[in-house]
Order: structure tokens, then C-alpha cells, then sequence
């Protein structure tokens, strides 16, 4: 039996704010959210990035959090879901979920949702085409996907209607 | 709003499309799933599994397992001998198997550790050794003779071969009906097995404290069964075990049946006294299965020149894998609901079912009714194609009328098929496209019908099959508790919505205590589409019972009769002058000053008339049906054989649709879970393993795949619904998939009689040199 690997010392950015934490260096970000963080509003579904479930975005880009070694993210921003919100106010996206019902079981939910916000910081405004391309790599099991497109479409033009407004 | 009664003024929860309760948490990821706790010394769980599909068990040595470092303990079938079986009458599984394994990915074994990866690790210490034995991996298997197949699955089985259930059941004259047809249709069809998939893996946490008194968290769709389970299993008292469901990843029939991995965290909480973690693998959520059935249908029906149905005989062949699960009502269900949408002179109905070396089969939403349906919708379609019948009107025209007895005995009340059928037709011009559409192009349509919960409970008891309780706070907050088990369809939000309505108060106002053995009366679970009728009674007349209270304490302070008091916008009333109010909180408090603590109690019972007299009668009666219709437009490719859904609109009658947007919900999740049944998903075997135990290679239907689909609710009026509700959480996904195998019959102008419809089979069907995919003739279920 082999020693086991020593735990490394570093400091990941998480939803603003800098952590320093010792983590095994082969754990994954996945595990270090929810294990070591206890985010735990990021989900696993399948651990091999086949799901969607884990999305997080690390330097404002999704990335399958399953698949990627905390050791990766050291000085690059990460947002999880629970990042998502600014203080007690709900992003216009998670605002959308909520008033449409495209959160069902809520198991895919964040992972959708922080898959959107990163679609609506490119644009507002895209075509339906186009927020189903975005959420191509995203399951879920409950909605059909339908009220998923409609929240996106919708957190969209309120936040149109807010930059104009 | 018929015997319920009380709707009067007020109306501003139910039928409002509000955010629903749990949403909030749901969208901030604060919602809490079992996999999300962690307690401090927390132990973590691995389950060793069988790496044969049938085999004697000769030895187990985990010496070596338990010295690993950080290895705490580890136990086998010796340390939990115990049997059970979610059906009273299919006491056939252990947590671990003993003496021998039956399907690949059953749990020999078990240990927890300081940490996942430790545990995993230690797994492969484990040193058993196996005799292997044949195994049986098919319809055609189980029912050879057992001389030829080897060992029975399960020897101590009275049934011949390997048979786990047989049953007939004949209403009417079967030969006179078929005598008096005009026309008589004969097809066979088979319903390939799929699984559930829900996004959560099964997690469950236990812990043992020192006063022996046991908490386990699962991801269970029925805490009230797991709490027999593991007090039966564990050999100790009921009142000392608390079970308490946490929101629920996704359930869909998945997480409604214990299963090892919650027994064995129950069994090393106790026996190690440190809190313990069992979460499965997305691969073990495979082995772990209890899905579709796969189920080879022979379906006869005798008809008239104008359609009109004179005789039917179904005969199904249900795979069911290793163990029996709900199989035994999964069988009835094969036959019990096809009357319950069309009239028949005669009916008969032929099941068995046979036990394989796979995971065992057990509900998928639709449990059992949706393999039979997608036989007789599809034949019903190539009927109407004979007849030169719209399949529309056709269908509409054989339709059960509400308020009657279907040939089976079973009461039908409120009942919105013609009304769903006309809806779909109507929406997408089915009468206008069908076999009129250019090739490669089809419109189908088809309808159901299903459950608003089983009349009877999986154990013959003569207590209620939900129960709630309201209370009312100083503060004026109310809280209903209530046993339900929320796997994402709303349950909460319902309980919290007829609360509510009922007090007049918003609905974030009212909290929601649910799935909690301790806290909160027995609801059977969250299966057979139960829980809004049923829970929903329940809680209703909770409710009822504190606002009566309550209307005669303020109707005390107000001055007028209780019968005058209307209760809305957080203030009870005088209906005749609505300035002369009191607050809600106001009146709670003299409420409670008049008449003590402030709680009422409901309970609902299934009425005891909905079935008749019979063995087997027991499936199939429900205190009301739902009623779906759906039409598809596919688009297939000649050249890969693949198609494409490019349309679904769906409708489905739910009664009174207590929250619009939940309904719509569940017709949207259902509309695709259907299409993924219909064209891709399938349980697939390559010899004894299991080929695709993986989301990538098990596929399911992406955003890309699916339509934008057109829910449409149909309300009728169910009287003995709470509000008028019915179910909306099944029935919709039954009519989906012959609605899409009739569209692609309709494009290419040939049927094909198996699922899922893979490019393979839509090519075969075209080239017709294979023909359409036939079967076997069946071997005869008169065997039994």
C-alpha cells in the first residue's frame, strides 16, 4: 500500500472571496465545493461529466466541476450557484426559474442556471436556438425543457427592460 | 365547486399559477437533498457488488478488507438474514445476497470508512468466491423448461420455471364478442425496458444514538414503507426509527421501494454509533433500477365495421428481472386500466410475469399501464386506418362516458377524454394532415387514461391512506404536516396551496412539514399519482376543521352567525357586509382562547365501492381516473432512419388544476419523458451485462432534442377531488409514445411493433426486406 498523497495548501477565489484550504491534489472541484466548502448547491449526477449537474463557472465560463481539479482553479475566479444571487436578491435568471416552475425536482436546477447567467452576460437577447445551444450539455429528467427556455427568454428581457429602464 | 364545498369567495391560491413554495430553495441550490447533509464523525459507505448475473455465493473473506486503514466495518448477507420485499406477498430480497447472487450489480456486501475513497478502495479487498451458474436473461429463457435452463432464480418459487406471477381475468363473453366482430386485429408488439434516470443518485444518511432511537434520511419517494422495511429488516421497533425524506432528486417510481444501500446505512449507524453515508454511483443507479418493465404484448381485438370494440384479449410477458418489486401489481396494471379509456364487450387478460438475471424491473411513472397502452393505441390507429375512421373522432366515439362501470368493474367519474381528444385534434388539424402529409412526414394521435392513486394500500390495512394536520401559530404562520415525500411534482406546494385557500391566507404563510415518520401523520408515499387527491383531501379537511374554529370565534367577536364568515386576504369576514372583518391572526388567537391549541386533523380513505369482487380486483380502482390525449409530428430521414420530433401537444385532464403552471409542468415532463421512451431509451443487455450504465450512452432526449411542447390543461369537475383536482403527474406520459410510433407509422407508411423506434428499425421497416420487426409467436402464458 502506498503512501497516501499529501494534501496541498492553496487559495481559490469562490463567489468573491478568497479561501485558503489544504485538499488532496487529484480532488476535484466538485468535491471541494460541496466536501470542503460545503457549497453544496453545486450537484453531482454522474461524476463524469455527462450531466450537466456540477456546472460551475471558473473565469466566467461554465466548466463541469467533476472534471476539473480544484488544483486547476487556483487564482481563477470561481461562482457557484449560491453566487449566483447579489446579497438577498434573486438573479433575474433564478427569478425567471421561480416564477415559470423550470425548477421542478430542482436536482439540474443550478447548473442550469449558472449555465444561463453566463449566457445572459453575453447576450440579453438571444434566439431560442440559441439558449438551447447553451444548455446542450445540461439534463433534466422533470420539465421537458420547455419552462427552462421560457425562464432564460424571459430573465433576458427583464434584464433588458432593466439596462433601459 | 361541487361537495367540497367551500371555494365560495375566495379562489386566490387554487387555480393561480404562484411560484411554488419550494422554489426559492430550488433556485439558490439551498435546497437540502440527503446527499447534501454531513454530520461530524460521518461515516462513508460503499456496497460491493456481484460481478455475475447468477452464481452460488462459496465464500466471503473480508479479513484482509478490514485491515485497510480507516475501514471501520463491513458486513455481509449473514449480518442481515432478514427478507423483504415491498409487496407483502414477495418477501425475496436481503440487503446482501445470500448464498447466491441473481443479476449483475446486486450487493454482496457492505462497509463504511473514515472517507468515500477508503471504502471504495477496501472494496476491492474483498475476497468471494463464486460458483457461476446459467443464467437466464430473457423472456424465452424464463419460460423454457427449467431442466434445460438450469437452476431456478428462485428455487423456493412454487410457479413452474422460472414464473414469478401469472394471472387471467376474463369480463364478459370473450367468444360471443369476438364472434359478433366484423373484423378481428392480431398483432404483437414488444415495449422494451428503460429506467428512470432521475439526476439525484440515491443518498441516504443514518444515525444511531445512544439511546438506540435510529434517524435515517433517504432519498425515498415512500418513507412510510422504508420505515417498515428497516424496523422489519433491523429487527427493532418501529416507534424507535425516524425516517424523513428530504426534497427528492427526481423520483419518477425510482426511489419508491427500500433498497440496500438505505438498509445498510441503517445497519452501520447502529452498529458502529457514528452518523453513516451511503450515496450510489450514477452506475449503481442502474443496478439499482426497479424500471420500466420490458413486456412482449399479444393483443387481439374484435371490432365492428363502424370500430365499435366487441372483444379484446391482452396477453402480456413482463421481464422482471431478478426480483419481485411491485411486480405483482405491475402485472394486474398490464391489464387493468385498458378498459378504463374505451368501451368492450368483452375483455380478457392473460399476464405473466418471469423473473431474469437483470436488475429488477419495478414502477416507472405510468407503472405498467404504459406498455399495454402503446400496444392498443397502436393497433386502435392501424383499426382506424382500416376503417377509413378519423382516429380522432373514432376514438372519442369508444370512449368511456363519465359517471359509469368500465367491464371491469371499475368506477369512473369525471372523465375529459372527448374533451382532450378534441383539444389536440383541433390544436395541431390532426383530421386535415393525417396520411395526407409528404413522405418522411407523420402526424399520430392517442389517448389514455390513468389512476388519481390505488384505491387499496401495498398492505391490507383498514386505516387511512393519508393524514395531515393543520396548526395555527400565535403569529398567525399555519403549518400543515403532512407525510408526503416531495420528488420535484409540487407535493409541498399542493399541501401549502389547499391550506391556504382554505384559510384565506397567502400561501408563504403556510409552512409545509412533510416526510418526517416522527412529525407528521402516515402518507403512503408518493406513487400511483396518489398524493394531490389523497394527501390533498387530507390536508383539506384539516384545514376545514381549524377554520371552523376559527369562523366561530370570529363570528363570536363580529357579531353574526359562523355561517357568514368568508376567510381571504389574511382576514375573515362577514360574506354580506366585508368591512365588518377581523385579521386571520386576530381570530386565530381568540380561537385559541375559546377552544385551546389551535390543530386540526383529516385523513383521507379511498371510498370502498370502486372495484369488484375478484382476485386481482385490487388493481386497477382508483377514486377517479385522468384522461390524456396527445397528437406528435415527427420528421423521419429516410437515409439514417432517424426521427425527429417536431411537435407535441398534449392534453391532458386533470380536474381542477390547483396551480396552472405545475400542471403544465408535469404535461411538458411527461410529453418528453415519453419521447425519450418512444425513440431512444432502453435498458440494453449484452449477455449478463448491462451495456449502457451511463448518462452519455443511455440516452435520453437533450434540450436539442425536445420540442417546445404544448401543454394543454383540461379541467373537468372530480366532486370527490380536493378543490376538484385530479393527478397530473403519470396519466400525460402514457398517450405520448403510440402517439409517436402512430406519427412515424403515418410517415413511412409502415408499423413497427417494438420500442424504442431506433434508426435500425425504422430502416428495417423500410426496406421491408426484414419487414417490420415481428416477434416470435408468443409462447403461451397458459403454461402457468
Amino acid at each position: 500500500m502506498s503512501a497516501a498523497p499529501s494534501k496541498m495548501l492553496a487559495t481559490l477565489n469562490v463567489n468573491g472571496r478568497d479561501v485558503t484550504l489544504a485538499f488532496l491534489p487529484h480532488a476535484t472541484l466538485l468535491e471541494v465545493l460541496r466536501e470542503e466548502l460545503r457549497l453544496t448547491g453545486t450537484k453531482h449526477g454522474c461524476e463524469l461529466g455527462q450531466c450537466g449537474a456540477c456546472t460551475v463557472l471558473v473565469d466566467g465560463a461554465p466548466v463541469l466541476s467533476c472534471l476539473t481539479l480544484a488544483a486547476e482553479t487556483i487564482d481563477r475566479p470561481i461562482t457557484s450557484v449560491e453566487g449566483i444571487a447579489v446579497a438577498d436578491a434573486l438573479h433575474p435568471v433564478q427569478r425567471a426559474f421561480l416564477d415559470l416552475g423550470a425548477a421542478q425536482c430542482g436536482y439540474c436546477t443550478p447548473g442550469f442556471i449558472v449555465a444561463a447567467v453566463h449566457l445572459l452576460e453575453r447576450t440579453t437577447s438571444p434566439s431560442e436556438a440559441e439558449i438551447r445551444e447553451a444548455l446542450a450539455g445540461h439534463l433534466c429528467r422533470c420539465t421537458g425543457y420547455t419552462k427552462i427556455v421560457e425562464a432564460v427568454a424571459l430573465a433576458g428581457q427583464r434584464m433588458r427592460a432593466t439596462a433601459h429602464g | 365547486m361541487g361537495n367540497n364545498g367551500a371555494r365560495s369567495t375566495e379562489g386566490h391560491v387554487v387555480g393561480a399559477a404562484l411560484p411554488r413554495i419550494d422554489g426559492y430553495a430550488k433556485v439558490t441550490g439551498a435546497a437540502l437533498f440527503a446527499d447534501d447533509m454531513a454530520f461530524p464523525r460521518m461515516l462513508f459507505g460503499r456496497l460491493l457488488r456481484s460481478p455475475h448475473a447468477h452464481a452460488r455465493i462459496l465464500s466471503i473473506d473480508y479479513e484482509k478488507a478490514l485491515r485497510l486503514p480507516g475501514v471501520v466495518a463491513i458486513a455481509t448477507g449473514r449480518d442481515l438474514p432478514v427478507r423483504y420485499g415491498i409487496l407483502p406477498s414477495t418477501q425475496d430480497e436481503t440487503v446482501f445476497a445470500i448464498e447466491k447472487v441473481r443479476y449483475v450489480g446486486e450487493p454482496v456486501a457492505g462497509i463504511v470508512a473514515e472517507d468515500e475513497r477508503t471504502a471504495q478502495r477496501a472494496t476491492a479487498l474483498i475476497e468471494v468466491r463464486y460458483e457461476a451458474l446459467p443464467s437466464v436473461m430473457s423472456i424465452d429463457d424464463a419460460l423454457r423448461d427449467i431442466a434445460e435452463s438450469g437452476e431456478k432464480i428462485h428455487p423456493e418459487s412454487r410457479k413452474s420455471n422460472n414464473i414469478h406471477k401469472d394471472v387471467h381475468l376474463t369480463f364478459g363473453d370473450l367468444e360471443a364478442g369476438f364472434a359478433d366482430a366484423d373484423r378481428v386485429f392480431d398483432d404483437e408488439y414488444f415495449f422494451e425496458g428503460n429506467t428512470h434516470a432521475a439526476l439525484e443518485e440515491h443518498s441516504a444518511v443514518a444515525i444511531c444514538g445512544a439511546d438506540g432511537k435510529l434517524t435515517l434520511w433517504s432519498s425515498t419517494q415512500t418513507p412510510h414503507y422504508l420505515h417498515r422495511v428497516v424496523a422489519a429488516v433491523l429487527e427493532m421497533s418501529a416507534s424507535r426509527i425516524r425516517i424523513i425524506a428530504p426534497p427528492i432528486g427526481g423520483g419518477f417510481g425510482g426511489k419508491t421501494e427500500p433498497v440496500a444501500h438505505e438498509l445498510a446505512a441503517a445497519y452501520f449507524a447502529r452498529a458502529t454509533g457514528r452518523p453513516v453515508k451511503f450515496t450510489l454511483t450514477r452506475e449503481e443507479v442502474f443496478y439499482t433500477h426497479r424500471g420500466r418493465h420490458p413486456v412482449r404484448i399479444h393483443l387481439q381485438t374484435g371490432v365492428k365495421n363502424d370500430g365499435t370494440i366487441t372483444a379484446c384479449r391482452l396477453q402480456t410477458w413482463l421481464d422482471g428481472g431478478a426480483f419481485g418489486s411491485y411486480g405483482v401489481a405491475t402485472t394486474y396494471y398490464t391489464g387493468a386500466l385498458l378498459p378504463v379509456t374505451y368501451k368492450m364487450g368483452a375483455y380478457a387478460f392473460d399476464g405473466c410475469r418471469v423473473y431474469t438475471n437483470k436488475p429488477p424491473c419495478g414502477p416507472k411513472r405510468g407503472h405498467g399501464t404504459t406498455q399495454p397502452r402503446y400496444a392498443f393505441e397502436s393497433q386502435l390507429d392501424d383499426i382506424a386506418n382500416a376503417l377509413g375512421l378519423d382516429a380522432g373522432t373514432y376514438r372519442a366515439a369508444i370512449a368511456v362516458d363519465p359517471y359509469s362501470r368500465t367491464i371491469n368493474h371499475l368506477r369512473v367519474t369525471s372523465c375529459g377524454i372527448r374533451e382532450a381528444l378534441s383539444a389536440v385534434s383541433e390544436r395541431t388539424d390532426y383530421g386535415a394532415k393525417h396520411g395526407k402529409l409528404a413522405p418522411g412526414r407523420g402526424i399520430g394521435l392517442a389517448a389514455s387514461a390513468y389512476l388519481c392513486g390505488a384505491g387499496l394500500p401495498i398492505y391490507w390495512n383498514p386505516m387511512p391512506h393519508s393524514g395531515a394536520v393543520v396548526k395555527v401559530d400565535r403569529g398567525g404562520g399555519v403549518t400543515v404536516f403532512c407525510g408526503t415525500s416531495d420528488c420535484g411534482q409540487g407535493s409541498q406546494n399542493m399541501l401549502a396551496a389547499i391550506v391556504a385557500e382554505t384559510l384565506g391566507v397567502e400561501i408563504l404563510d403556510v409552512s409545509v412539514c412533510a416526510g418526517d415518520t416522527d412529525l407528521t401523520p402516515v402518507d403512503l408515499g408518493s406513487y400511483s399519482s396518489r398524493v394531490t387527491f389523497m394527501a390533498g383531501n387530507a390536508a383539506r379537511s384539516a384545514a376545514l376543521e381549524v377554520r371552523e374554529r376559527i369562523a366561530a370565534a370570529a363570528a363570536a367577536e363580529l357579531g353574526i352567525a359562523p355561517e357568514r364568515c368568508a376567510f381571504a386576504s389574511g382576514r375573515i369576514f362577514d360574506r354580506e357586509e366585508p368591512d365588518r372583518a377581523l385579521a386571520f391572526v386576530d381570530a386565530a388567537r381568540a380561537a385559541e382562547a375559546r377552544c385551546g391549541t389551535l390543530v386540526g386533523v383529516g385523513s383521507y380513505t379511498p371510498p370502498a365501492d370502486l372495484h369488484g369482487d375478484f382476485k386481482g380486483s385490487g388493481v386497477g380502482p382508483s377514486p377517479a381516473y385522468s384522461y390524456s390525449a396527445c397528437v406528435a409530428e415527427v420528421e423521419v430521414d429516410f437515409e439514417t432512419g432517424e426521427v425527429r420530433v417536431e411537435r407535441i401537444v398534449l392534453a391532458h385532464d386533470c380536474g381542477r388544476a390547483l396551480n396552472p403552471s405545475i400542471v403544465e409542468g408535469q404535461i411538458e415532463g411527461s410529453a418528453y419523458m415519453g419521447m425519450g421512451e418512444a425513440l431512444m431509451e432502453e435498458s440494453a443487455f449484452r449477455d449478463d451485462l448491462h451495456r449502457i450504465p451511463n448518462l452519455l450512452d443511455y440516452k435520453t432526449p437533450t434540450i436539442l432534442d425536445t420540442p417546445r411542447i404544448e401543454a394543454i390543461v383540461i379541467e373537468t369537475e372530480e366532486l370527490e377531488g380536493p378543490y376538484g383536482a385530479k393527478e397530473a403527474g403519470e396519466g400525460p406520459l402514457n398517450p405520448v409514445i403510440p402517439a409517436i410510433a402512430n406519427a412515424v407509422a403515418d410517415a413511412i407508411g409502415a408499423r413497427i411493433f417494438a420500442t424504442p423506434i431506433v434508426p435500425e428499425r425504422v430502416l428495417q421497416a423500410l426496406d421491408g426486406t426484414t419487414g417490420p420487426l415481428r416477434l416470435r409467436a408468443p409462447v403461451a402464458a397458459r403454461t402457468a
